[in-house]
């Protein structure tokens, strides 16, 4: 049974990282109509920043939980005004290629500079050891980052759905032009919207940092799994995310217990009998 | 409503005359690289690519469906033929029918999944699809893993023709390529290709005017699939190994911005695309990872700078379609 319980905790650490990126594609697809194939290498990013923060500058775990979204949030924000913006109006599919075209120029210079190895990050002292629950014994760092993941998770669902700057956001989601008419800056909120979405998947780099090492692919074969996440989950809905991601990290856990060689796979036969079943996702509106 | 096709003119006896020229010069220029001492492997392997690239373009630029995971049918048809080949000891034209048989039977079910969702998402299933695929060969006894299937023997087409050599090998793969070419030529010049191009213009249209939309879409992505794989067969003669890098992610990438390249929906763009592609992996072998950084490089300038792509440059210049 320990390890039952194991693997479940690695499934849900797994499952915040799932929700944290299909959240940020859901709300990045929402404003700017584009799929960020781009979210890993950015993941990638906010893992290697804190690296950096600790190894160049001597900055620790808790800052760069904070400066290192807000980093590569502006990195996002950047290419946001430089690149993407230039597609609006165009067929849906150029969003793709070009952040595609990002990742691959993203992981490259990564691994040029730090091969495909893992650099070790390690577990903030506040964080390390573990406690016995009696019925297993848990990492007090991954258990930590379940329950951050989550709340930010919550408070993002929070931001959107029940706050003004959130109602404005969905409805310049659904008319931009009319949002526009009220005198709000839309163009300024897609560039935010893209840069919360980006600080998202950096956050969840460096919360898994001390868990899978720093590596400059470590966001390639993720975001392949969150695009089938996302497909399971349909976008229209932050929950919906949310608890999709969540749901599929737990599954995956089971699996790997149960029977690991399908581990790497479950997710994406899952998609496929989403797809038989309810082709519009389980949470989606038709898209 | 596709901002792919602001340039496509109507189907005319004059565009059917310019591609038939263009062709006929394709063809005997690719008939004359043998005589040039040009490295035969080097064309062998563009010519592969592009085929694999026409077939591409026939989902994307004329039923507007981007897959991102062309890549399963290429290392899926590898994979049998070399199989057939290596393990059963088949003939060549076996191996292939094989290969392509395998890619087939692979489209028809993953055109039938993916098909039921439209625009950005069927890219995200072809591509979550080819990523499952890459996973099972990875652990599949067959494929021999992270090793692949080496050192495949060639044998005689048709009892005939002995592939071992390189300048019968170069004109098999001419062949071959230039069948699958004018495969996928007539079917985008049919009307099957008409309803297509209709369907990519604007689906509710097409519903609403009685076409089965979902079937034209099935059949195109299974006639995509199958020619891809064609093309992966081929490429175990040239190559005479099949590995897991033709499943992989990247490679599908790799496809995309061949025809990206060479001009979405333009018919010769995707060769073109194809020999730039392959020179420049060429030239750029000892660059190691900076080759990744270049193709990135690439593809971000074309989707901002060059979205019509060569050919789709040129044929915009000369307002004809190429």
């Amino acid at each position: 049974m320990q390890a039952l319980y194991a693997q479940l905790l690695v499934g849900l650490i797994n499952g915040s990282f799932y929700a944290l990126l299909s959240l940020g594609l859901a709300v990045i697809f929402g404003m700017l109509n584009i799929i960020n194939f781009a979210h890993g290498a950015l993941y990638m990013m906010g893992a290697f920043c804190a690296y950096f923060l600790l190894n160049l500058a001597g900055i620790g775990y808790w800052p760069a939980l904070i400066i290192a979204p807000i980093v590569v949030g502006i990195f996002g924000m950047i290419l946001e005004r430089t690149m993407l913006q230039w597609l609006s109006g165009l067929d849906h599919l150029y969003g793709l290629l070009l952040t595609f075209g990002i990742a691959l120029i993203v992981q490259g210079v990564f691994q040029n500079y730090f091969g495909s190895s893992g650099l070790p990050y390690a577990i903030p002292d506040e964080l390390k050891g573990g406690m016995n629950l009696g019925f297993m014994f848990l990492p007090i760092y991954r258990g930590w980052v379940v329950v951050f993941s989550l709340v930010v998770c919550l408070a993002t669902w929070f931001l959107i759905e029940k706050t003004r700057l959130g109602a404005n956001l969905r409805a310049a989601t659904e008319n931009p032009t009319l949002v526009r008419a009220f005198g709000i800056n839309v163009p300024r909120m897609i560039t935010l919207t893209y840069g919360l979405g980006v600080g998202l998947a950096a956050l969840a780099g460096v919360l898994s940092a001390p868990i899978n090492q720093v590596r400059p692919l470590m966001g390639a074969d993720l975001i392949i799994v969150v695009f089938a996440v996302v497909v399971i989950g349909g976008m229209g809905s932050i929950m919906g995310s949310i608890i999709t991601g969540f749901a599929l990290g737990v599954i995956e856990g089971l699996t790997k217990y149960f029977y690991p060689e399908a581990s790497n796979t479950v997710v994406f036969v899952l998609m496929v009998l989403v797809l038989l079943v309810k082709p519009t996702g389980l949470t989606g509106r038709a898209a | 409503m596709s901002a792919l096709t602001d340039d496509t003119l109507p189907t005319s006896p004059r565009a059917v005359r310019d591609e038939m020229i263009v062709f006929a010069a394709m063809a005997v220029l690719l008939a004359m690289v043998p005589a040039t001492g040009i490295y035969p492997f080097f064309v062998m392997q563009a010519l592969c690519f592009a085929l694999l690239a026409c077939a591409f373009n026939l989902l994307i630029g004329y039923g507007g469906l981007l897959s991102f995971g062309h890549a399963m049918f290429l290392g899926t048809a590898g994979y049998c033929t070399a199989h057939a080949l290596k393990v059963w000891g088949a003939t060549p034209e076996l191996g292939i029918l094989v290969g392509v048989a395998g890619a087939a039977a692979l489209s028809v079910v993953t055109g039938f999944i993916s098909i039921r969702r439209q625009g950005i998402y069927f890219s995200m299933i072809t591509l979550a699809l080819s990523q499952l695929l890459f996973f099972i060969y990875l652990q599949a006894p067959f494929t021999h893993g992270e090793d692949g299937i080496q050192g495949i023997p060639q044998g005689y087409l048709f009892g005939i023709f002995n592939l071992a050599k390189p300048t019968v090998l170069y004109y098999v793969v001419l062949a071959g390529f230039l069948g699958g070419f004018l495969l996928i030529y007539r079917t985008i010049n049919s009307p099957f290709g008409e309803v297509l191009k209709s369907i990519r213009e604007n689906e509710q249209r097409a519903i609403s005017l009685g076409y089965k939309t979902d079937q034209y879409k099935l059949l195109a992505f299974i006639l995509s699939g199958t020619i891809a794989g064609f093309a992966g067969s081929l490429k175990v003669f040239v190559a005479q190994n099949a590995s897991l890098t033709d499943v992989h992610w990247t490679m599908s990438g790799e496809i995309v911005l061949m025809t990206l390249v060479g001009g979405l929906g333009t018919v010769f763009g995707p060769v073109v695309g194809a020999f730039v592609i392959i020179a420049m992996q060429q030239y750029l072998a000892g660059f190691g990872q900076w080759v990744t950084v270049i193709q990135g490089v690439i593809f971000v300038a074309c989707v901002l700078t060059f979205r019509r792509g060569v050919i789709g440059e040129i044929a915009h210049y000369f307002r004809r379609s190429l």
